[in-house]
């Protein structure tokens, strides 16, 4: 289990190491150089140049990319082009807004896709069947800045149940977390369904029927277990895939997450938020990978790590 | 600056100068909240050059002088009062006695001298480097061989002399502007590059907090030197806010002041209602949109191609894409600005003309080219529907719909053929005609990685601008306007540009704010002169 454990972490570097090489280099292949956004519109060419210098972005591309690196592995993600504070700074006050939201997010996708699927599966073809299908289809397909300015402009400003927007109280989770858990839920149910369908059809299933277990506890004892393995893996992905911000919802909910400074970074081509953002969400997605993998055993311990 | 909304003085609020009054109504207290989309990007008054932090700069820092409120008329602020020598060259400006910094200490002439040789110090990085190179010295500091600025003495506490290497008439605009704003040195060097985050000022307000991504506070400054500003306790700052919730937000009276505009969907409907009359101020900018066309690049070499475009664009009809929050543009300079040519008529919208113009010009049969354009709304649409005007004239625009650092940068390299300016335009970083000028239409400017997007540069003009900026007689103020007014109508019958419209802003605040009118139509501090405003409703 532990060399299993240091091969993962050693992989890991190595992707996370990749992560940062490709992100620098498509920096570079954008046509637009941040000295001059810096720089502004009334510079001399030498305040250009200065500028350039001072931001070390004259030097040879490996010889950045290699001091970009050794900051790194010290902490420092350098300082951002345009605030000047560290880029550490900006996401550290960020983070806590990034994982309230995706706990909140995951916590209503499971809420809603789970009791769905299971309901569906186990009135498979039958119109209950379908009316779920069909509105998880709903739910992935609705734009998420529909949906939220839909459920803020019902509950929060024509009932008053939810403040508008803003971050702070659970009050203020509620409608943002379920505005991504409405989409998210629309995935977890048909995986679940599925994953369900296909777990009852097994002949333990038809065993525990003929000792005489309920059809609940068939179900949600039996064939839950079983059948919640893929979800794993994509709670997995998911907690990846919010950590790199959900910008749409942020900007709806002004919820202080990554997902705004992302998106404020890469209009103004500020590269240093741009590369430690996605170095953030790259480091997320490799932890909610090793933590799906780590868990599973744990549900089914048919599976060993090898 | 990019996305700075500066009103016009149109000449009723040059008429209307006394100071907000109302002040037999204004009290003193209250705390107003605005409600912003992004979060500020730094208070350094050296760095800060969006439209966001330029008021709020304003508001934490001084300058050695300063715009009547309301208006673009210069008057003195830290300088109590100033000479100008017979020459032009040297400016005597005698400070203001009382004038503390926020963390107590008196400010004194060697603060203000700190604070301009800060501006042009090369390792400040600041982008209004420039405006300060009419200062003796400026060449050799700025190229980082000297460490102070040789046209900046000080001789003594309170006296701040300032030599130029030649006349500028802009130069009072220049000891205006922010970023000669007086920092304290002390806390420069204390926070480094994180002074913007903590910004030390002698302004009206301090700054109290600043929870990243989140909020702002702005506190009442006690020691201010003036007796009769700011009005308001506190100022909080609500970041992150969308728009659209900003505005519902302001209509449930969580927010006081939107500072982003009205957004386009809802603006008609908010813009109509009647019980917005009095919460919503109309007031013109400084600003002008334009399409560019690279004189370097065929077929724009022709004059009469680009005269041609001139006559093909349907403003009326780009105006309603923008809600008609704006004016048609005859001419580079908006109607706000001194100069501005009333009488000048510009190229009528006449298709017909503008086909015969190409056939004149050998391309009876059109032409192909790329219109580029920054991607975020309005601009895309109204890109798209100069592409329609021009594919009435036979000319075949691809609109490039790009993100705003790659058109910037396409059209400081010269390879955009046509450009729209919008979300990029210009707008005036002080009220003078000579801004709309260099960057953007001389010389200096056409240079790669220029602003001269239309990469023109015709010396003869040059020559007059320069010219012009040397006028610093007061008594022939009128008779530089008028050289001014020649240089951009006979820059027209160039047309390197097509000018389209002039912006106009909307600002709303809640009910519970109150001021002049002016105030919020001000044309120096957007979205309200935080100084000047006050609550209804204080205690």
């Amino acid at each position: 289990m532990l060399s299993h454990l240091a091969r993962r972490l050693t992989a890991s570097l190595l992707i996370l190491l990749g992560v940062t090489l490709i992100t620098f280099c498509l920096t570079f292949l954008i046509p637009a150089d941040p000295v001059r956004m810096i720089a502004g519109r009334s510079a001399t060419p030498e305040t250009v140049a200065s500028i350039r210098h001072q931001l070390g972005l004259d030097r040879p591309l490996p010889v950045q990319y290699a001091s970009y690196v050794g900051k790194l592995v010290q902490g420092d993600m350098g300082r951002s082009y345009v605030q000047k504070t560290e880029v550490a700074t900006l996401i550290r006050s960020r983070l806590p807004a990034t994982l309230l939201l995706m706990a909140g997010a995951i916590f209503f996708e499971l809420l809603i896709g789970m009791p769905a699927g299971v309901f569906a599966a186990t009135r498979r073809g039958r119109p209950a069947d379908r009316g779920i299908m069909i509105l998880s289809f709903a739910g992935v397909s609705t734009p998420q800045f529909v949906l939220g300015l839909l459920l803020l402009y019902v509950f929060a400003y024509l009932l008053g149940w939810f403040p508008l927007s803003g971050y702070g109280t659970p009050a203020h989770l509620v409608l943002p977390a379920l505005t991504l858990g409405v989409a998210g839920g629309g995935w977890y149910s048909r995986m679940m369904r599925s994953s369900m369908v296909e777990v009852l059809r097994h002949d333990y299933i038809r065993t525990a029927r003929a000792k005489g277990l309920s059809e609940r506890g068939v179900v949600l004892v039996h064939g839950l277990r079983n059948a919640v393995l893929p979800l794993i893996a994509m709670i997995g992905l998911d907690i990846g895939i919010f950590m790199s911000g959900a910008v749409v919802v942020e900007s709806v909910f002004g919820w202080p997450g990554i997902g705004q400074l992302a998106w404020q970074a890469i209009q103004r081509l500020d590269i240093p938020i741009i590369m430690g953002v996605t170095l953030v969400a790259a480091v997320a997605i490799v932890i909610g990978n090793l933590l799906a993998d780590l868990v599973t055993p744990l549900i089914d311990p048919r599976i060993r790590l090898r | 600056m990019n996305r700075l909304y500066m009103t016009a003085a149109a000449a009723l609020v040059a008429a209307a100068t006394a100071l907000p009054a109302a002040a037999e109504e204004a009290k003193r207290g209250g705390t107003m909240v605005v409600a912003y989309k992004d979060d500020i990007s730094t208070f350094d008054p050296a760095i800060g050059y969006d439209w966001q932090n330029w008021s709020m700069i304003k508001s934490l820092f001084d300058g050695l002088m300063d715009y009547k409120p309301g208006t673009t008329d210069l008057i003195p602020d830290l300088a109590e009062s100033y000479a100008i020598s017979a020459d032009g060259l040297t400016y005597t400006f005698k400070l203001r006695p009382g004038v503390k910094f926020h963390n107590g200490r008196a400010m004194t002439a060697a603060d203000v001298k700190y604070s301009i040789e800060r501006a042009v110090n090369p390792a400040t990085q600041s982008p209004g480097q420039g405006f300060f190179a009419s200062i003796k010295g400026f060449d050799e500091m700025a190229g980082g061989g000297a460490v102070e600025l040789a046209g900046v003495t000080t001789p003594d506490d309170s006296t701040v002399v300032i030599e130029l290497s030649r006349p500028d008439a802009t130069f009072l605009h220049v000891a205006a502007i922010n970023f000669g704003f007086a920092v304290p040195k002390e806390e420069v060097e204390k926070y480094g590059p994180d002074f913007g985050r903590n910004p030390v000022g002698t302004g009206a307000y301090k700054m109290t907090e600043w929870t990243l991504g989140q909020r702002v506070v702005f506190e009442r400054n006690a020691d201010y030197y003036r007796p009769d500003a700011p009005y308001l306790d506190k100022i909080v700052f609500e970041v992150g806010q969308d728009p659209t919730v900003a505005l519902l937000r302001l209509q449930r009276g969580e927010v006081d002041v939107l500072g982003d505009p009205i957004p386009s969907a809802q603006f008609v409907e908010v813009v109509n209602d009647p019980a917005n009359k009095d919460l919503i101020v109309e007031g013109g900018l400084l600003h002008t949109g334009y399409v560019t066309m690279n004189v370097t690049q065929p077929p724009f070499d022709s004059k009469l191609v680009r005269q041609a475009v001139n006559m093909a664009i349907n403003k009326d009809r780009i105006l309603r894409i923008v809600n008609n929050r704006g004016v048609a543009a005859n001419q580079p300079l908006p109607p706000a600005m001194p100069a501005y040519d009333t009488d000048y008529k510009g190229y009528a919208f006449d298709p017909a003309k503008a086909k015969a113009l190409l056939a004149e010009a050998g391309h009876a049969d059109g032409f192909a080219t790329e219109l580029y354009v920054m991607n975020t709304d309005p601009n895309p649409r109204i890109a798209q529907a100069i592409q329609q005007d021009l594919a009435e004239i036979g000319v075949k625009a691809e609109v490039k719909s790009l993100a705003q650092s790659v058109v910037i940068a396409a059209g400081g390299d010269g390879t955009a053929p046509m450009i729209w300016s919008g979300g990029m335009a210009w707008i005036a970083d002080f009220p003078d005609p000579s801004n709309f000028y260099g960057p953007i239409l001389g010389c200096g400017g056409a240079v790669p990685g220029g602003w001269n997007w239309a990469k023109y540069c015709n010396e003869a003009l040059d020559a007059k601008a320069a010219a012009a900026d040397a006028m610093v007689d007061p008594a022939k103020a009128a008779e530089r306007l008028d050289l001014w007014r020649s240089i951009y109508i006979e820059l027209m019958d160039d047309a390197p540009w097509a000018p389209v419209f002039n912006e106009v802003r909307f600002a709303m605040h809640s009910a519970r704010i109150g001021g002049d009118k002016i105030l919020f139509a001000d044309p120096i501090h957007i979205p309200v002169h935080y100084d000047y405003v006050y609550a209804k409703d204080a205690q």
